[in-house]
């Protein structure tokens, strides 16, 4: 008796994956599209849904954009932010982790130190923001009043009005917030490095520097750049610290592309239209940018299996049509 | 032999030696130094909330807590505008209710992939990949006129539903599942005549609990923290999250009442400080965990 053929259980592949998809269409594919499309129209006024697309010159809201000053301070201040912020940061990551993996000598409370190097990146950024903002009032703050306690000043200063005072506050909140996540990643990366390499590295009679730059940095080569990108990209969308430490200011200092398209989409004149080319311009730079993330991410070994698998069965094919023939 | 022995030797005179205190005296510091600058800024801010305005204009700076805390708390609510408790329902309901949706449809999503073969599997699983570091933040104008039209603006629904959809959260699923999951089980579940969903939701649910349990933290910390969706969505006060309700301590209502804001902001981290206080050790790991391969 012929066994009866197995149940189909490949649409369960499909049901279960209809959800996901459904929510990903609805509430990202459409949005994306949607806001691709506001880009080339004249929308704005609150809460208006009524548009025209402006044929005429299509592109008007992109070329204002980009022609405009504010974009390009708050671009450059986002790479400026994101580029001061990711050096320390990464510095510091490395660190922590050649220290704390260093197999000579073992630094005790490994797991207490963790623990409070990522405790600022848990917190509301929102409220860091505003606890930065209360520190440093002028002309009685906090932060004042310990500069003044140091003898590092001598009179208060108004470190809110200052541009790169102000700059740096960012800057320093950012890389506060995120080297804790980055060195615990690091660290991560560094233990899974086969010891064996660290052994033949020892017998070779190499230092400890020796050993961080020759094996240890180019094992995490991939994760280093990995976390480069992936915190570019969290830097792009850069928004509740600049947003509620100064709201942008002293004069733009502190002005981020995401607080500038916040500002033209959700404040005065509400222009929906600009606000979204401006959004679609820094969408397509995250975009080529993922696109590295994706191909860092690939599983190079289930790739090349993949390929190889394709190859075969178009050879199987070939010869059995070659039989038929 | 012995150039082995003389190798063990200068490797523990390295460990022993003067430069090895040192270097080790210097890691101490540098990472209590580190420790201290992560707590003090929230030292401060804890000290201040107990601190009376006219005492912190006279000194601002105070490393002991003073008796002023519930005075600061009752100045806070008698203006009528910012409502920790309010903040604290709003955000507990979005938080909640989109880390159960994005933890279940992604198991699923996963589960989707490591059990069944089906034709565009592998292809799904390269566009889940693809689109995971797509930023919604960019596209929220296109979603405010999808919520404008639908008549959904102002609701909290708008920021729950869309968590189904996570795909960063898939591919951590499938990469625990995979290894995970004995597949005898899943077959071994058919032929006691359990349905595809049943196994789902009674076997490998559970087994997933590890995994389910990291990814929801971090779900809910990010959807607690989340500031720019909920400001563009959502306009009435008494649907504010947390970090909208901080938003509240800059309006001139509170300009000079130091002591209070500080009070304000000592209420919106309370809840994350006492979860990060149990769970650190999990959500420490789960950071480590979620680095993906290098």
């Amino acid at each position: 008796m012929k066994r009866k053929k197995s149940y189909d259980y490949a649409r369960f592949g499909y049901i279960f994956s209809i959800p996901f998809v459904l929510a990903w269409l609805v509430f990202q594919l459409y949005p994306i599209l949607y806001t691709l499309l506001l880009g080339f129209t004249d929308l704005k006024g609150a809460g208006n849904t009524d548009f025209n697309i402006m044929w005429s010159e299509p592109f008007k809201n992109f070329i204002t954009v980009l022609k405009n000053k504010s974009f390009k301070i708050a671009f450059g201040n986002t790479l400026i932010i994101w580029g001061l912020n990711f050096v320390p940061q990464i510095l510091l990551a490395l660190l922590i982790a050649a220290w704390f993996t260093n197999r000579r000598s073992t630094i005790k409370a490994q797991g207490i130190f963790k623990v409070l190097f990522y405790l600022p990146n848990i917190i509301t950024q929102a409220t860091v923001a505003m606890l930065f903002f209360q520190l440093s009032l002028y002309p009685k703050g906090v932060l004042n009043d310990l500069l003044l306690m140091l003898k590092i000043i001598k009179q208060p200063v108004d470190m809110q009005r200052i541009a790169n005072v102000a700059k740096g506050f960012v800057i320093f909140i950012q890389t506060w917030m995120w080297y804790g996540y980055t060195a615990i990643v690091l660290i991560s990366g560094v233990l899974g490095i086969s010891p064996e390499l660290f052994e033949a590295a020892e017998v070779d009679g190499a230092n400890q520097w020796q050993t961080f730059f020759r094996v240890t940095i180019p094992s995490i080569k991939t994760m280093l750049l990995f976390t480069l990108v992936t915190s570019l990209i969290g830097g792009l969308n850069m928004f509740d610290i600049p947003k509620l430490f100064l709201n942008g200011g002293p004069n733009n200092a502190t002005l981020t592309t995401s607080l500038y398209i916040y500002n033209k989409a959700f404040q005065g004149g509400y222009l929906y239209g600009e606000a979204s080319a401006a959004s679609m311009i820094m969408f397509f730079i995250i975009v080529f940018l993922s696109c590295i993330v994706f191909y860092l991410l690939r599983d190079k070994d289930e790739v090349e299996l993949r390929r190889l698998v394709r190859k075969q069965e178009k050879e199987y094919k070939r010869k059995l049509k070659m039989s038929k023939m | 032999m012995s150039n082995n022995s003389n190798l063990q030797l200068t490797v523990e005179g390295r460990e022993k030696g003067k430069g090895g205190v040192v270097q080790k005296i210097i890691i101490y510091i540098v990472s209590i130094t580190l420790s201290i600058l992560s707590i003090l800024p929230f030292w401060l801010m804890f000290v201040n909330a107990t601190r009376s305005t006219p005492q912190i204009q006279s000194t601002a700076i105070s490393f002991l807590p003073s008796t002023h805390l519930f005075d600061n708390i009752k100045i806070l609510s008698s203006k009528n505008m910012f409502k920790p408790l309010k903040g604290f329902l709003n955000s507990f309901i979005c938080a909640g209710g989109s880390t159960i949706l994005a933890v279940y449809f992604s198991s699923l999503t996963a589960y989707a992939q490591v059990v069944y073969e089906w034709k565009l599997r592998n292809a799904f699983f390269s566009f889940i990949m693809a689109i995971m570091m797509l930023p919604g933040q960019l596209t929220l104008i296109g979603f405010l006129q999808m919520c404008y039209k639908l008549h959904l603006t102002d609701n909290l629904l708008m920021l729950i539903i869309p968590a189904i959809a996570a795909p960063s959260m898939v591919f951590f699923m499938k990469q625990y599942l995979h290894p995970a999951l004995p597949i005898e089980i899943v077959h071994s579940a058919r032929i006691d005549g359990a349905r595809e969903f049943y196994i789902f939701n009674k076997i490998v649910l559970p087994i997933m609990k590890p995994a389910i349990a990291t990814q929801a933290i971090f779900a809910f910390v990010g959807s607690w923290n989340n500031l720019f969706t909920p400001m563009v969505l959502i306009n009435s006060t008494k649907k504010y999250t947390m970090p909208m309700m901080v938003s509240l301590l800059r309006a001139d209502i509170y300009k000079t009442e130091y002591g209070s804001i500080y009070a304000g902001l000592t209420l919106t981290i309370l809840p994350l400080i006492l979860v990060y206080i149990f769970l650190s050790k999990y959500i420490v790991a789960g950071v480590a965990l979620g680095s993906v391969k290098g």
